[in-house]
């Protein structure tokens, strides 16, 4: 078989990547993915999309990204829903120090054109009542942050890029990546070989392991983030509610139920995703504190999936001198499902040679080679 | 008897009728088909409807039952309140 270009994980990511190149007219694209449609870390995620970040780039790459949600059931032409909600994110500060961090988030984001503001502690009750008003002394809002179902929004990629030609294959992974002389020949896969010269690692959690596969050392590892999901309540909560320093982030989806998450501290590197009793613990005293009306909620499930952790918690969206050809998008830190429009959209105008439509020189895999000068992004639970 | 009328999935409302039309989209194991239409996210987390959709992909496939893969079990065994969790872990500590 030839290609002119595989791309390795059908997550988000890759998805969003193949429509992209298939939009732009590009021919012969496969997509290899080990496992299901997003069987990875998109379809593990919280679901949420913020721009309320506090490094530069993150702002645009999220202020885009939610530019395309918008527009996005309409022009991936989707037959179901991609249930995008769009009531917010609140995030509530705790201490001084975070309620100055947030000052400083802000004006960066306004900046930007991101509608985030400041609120007092009266109005973020006002925005979401039922929060504990001893455990925050004021917070940040963003009306145009919201929601998106994350199996339906790649489905809805997948099928956009499927129709536009691009051929995916499921069950099937890369096994080797085949170079000589600075040039990329095959990619062999459990069921067979593959004749090209562009390669896009696009795998998630296993992306280091895709870059060794190419010789190419790409500084991200992995890291289980455990979450869960209670059952199906009336809707009572519009934003997204989350505090850096208390550890959480908690959302009511369209469908009723309640989905929240947690960083376990300390967590081993690895890829195991599986779910423990300390998170759960961890978690319901969390959210009870923060949001007590929760405790009457009944925990349906939980579950665990991978960060793909780079050194700055920003993306690596990027080719590399030391083999031309390869690509990546990689290292997104737990955000790569609300960047994906953006992500498509840069790598498909890097491969395809066109200016990118933001620089994007900061996203490169380079800046690693000089770590003084990347912007370490802190709006992370 | 109408397959719009047969449920599958009793927590999450699916159908029979459901179930056939997204495997003819190609989609033809429980995790798939979970992802998409909720089968087995509900509170009784796939206790009833997991042999029964696994039967019908079965059918579909042509293939032995005991060579459809069962759906992932994942905690928690039954609902359990956010604020009971709490309390255990306050006994525990």
């Amino acid at each position: 078989m030839k290609a002119n270009i595989v791309i390795i994980g059908a997550g988000i990511s890759g998805a969003g990547i193949a429509y992209n190149l298939a939009k732009k007219g590009m021919e012969g694209i496969v997509v290899f993915e080990a496992s299901y449609l997003t069987s990875g870390a998109t379809g593990r995620c919280g679901a949420g999309i913020r721009q309320q970040w506090s490094s530069k780039m993150n702002c645009i790459l999220a202020k885009k990204s939610v530019d395309f949600f918008e527009t996005a059931q309409e022009v991936l032409d989707y037959p179901r829903s991609i249930e995008f909600k769009q009531e917010g994110y609140l995030i509530v500060a705790t201490t001084e120090e975070e309620d100055l961090q947030f000052n400083e988030n802000v004006k960066l984001q306004q900046s930007l054109g991101i509608p985030a503001r400041k609120c007092t502690k009266e109005e973020a009750l006002k925005i979401v009542p039922h929060l504990n008003k001893d455990a925050f002394i004021s917070a940040a809002f963003c009306p145009t942050d919201g929601h998106l179902n994350p199996f339906t929004t790649t489905e809805a990629y997948y099928l956009a890029a499927k129709k536009l030609g691009v051929k995916f294959f499921f069950n099937e992974s890369v096994t080797k990546i085949i170079v000589k002389d600075k040039k990329i020949e095959k990619v062999i896969t459990n069921k067979r070989e593959v004749i090209t010269n562009k390669v896009v690692n696009a795998a998630g959690g296993y992306s280091k392991e895709v870059g060794d596969l190419a010789g190419i050392d790409i500084p991200v590892y992995s890291e289980n983030h455990e979450i869960l999901v209670t059952e199906p309540i009336e809707n009572i909560q519009g934003p997204m509610v989350i505090s850096f320093s208390l550890n959480i982030y908690c959302q009511q989806v369209p469908h009723g139920s309640f989905i929240m998450g947690r960083s376990t501290p300390n967590q081993v590197k690895g890829h195991n995703i599986g779910s423990t009793h300390e998170f759960l613990d961890e978690m319901a005293k969390t959210a009870v504190h923060i949001l007590p009306p929760l405790g009457e909620l009944r925990v349906v499930r939980q579950w665990g999936g991978s960060y793909n952790n780079s050194p700055d918690r920003q993306p690596i969206i990027s080719d590399t001198s030391e083999l031309p050809g390869f690509y990546m998008a990689c290292g997104f830190s737990g955000h790569g499902f609300m960047f994906a429009p953006m992500t498509g959209l840069l790598l498909s105008e890097m491969i395809m040679g066109e200016i990118t439509s933001i620089d994007i020189k900061e996203l490169h895999i380079d800046r690693f080679k000089n770590s003084r000068t990347t912007t370490y992004e802190r709006n992370v639970v | 008897m109408n397959k719009k009328n047969i449920i599958i999935c009793r927590c999450e409302d699916v159908t029979l009728a459901d179930v056939e039309a997204i495997m003819n989209d190609g989609y033809t194991s429980f995790e798939e088909i979970k992802r998409i239409l909720r089968v087995g996210m509900g509170p009784c987390q796939g206790n009833t409807c997991g042999q029964l959709l696994q039967k019908e992909i079965s059918k579909y496939l042509k293939i032995p039952l005991n060579e459809v893969e069962t759906h992932r079990v994942r905690p928690l065994i039954s609902g359990v309140k956010l604020k009971s969790i709490v309390e255990a872990s306050k006994d525990e500590s």
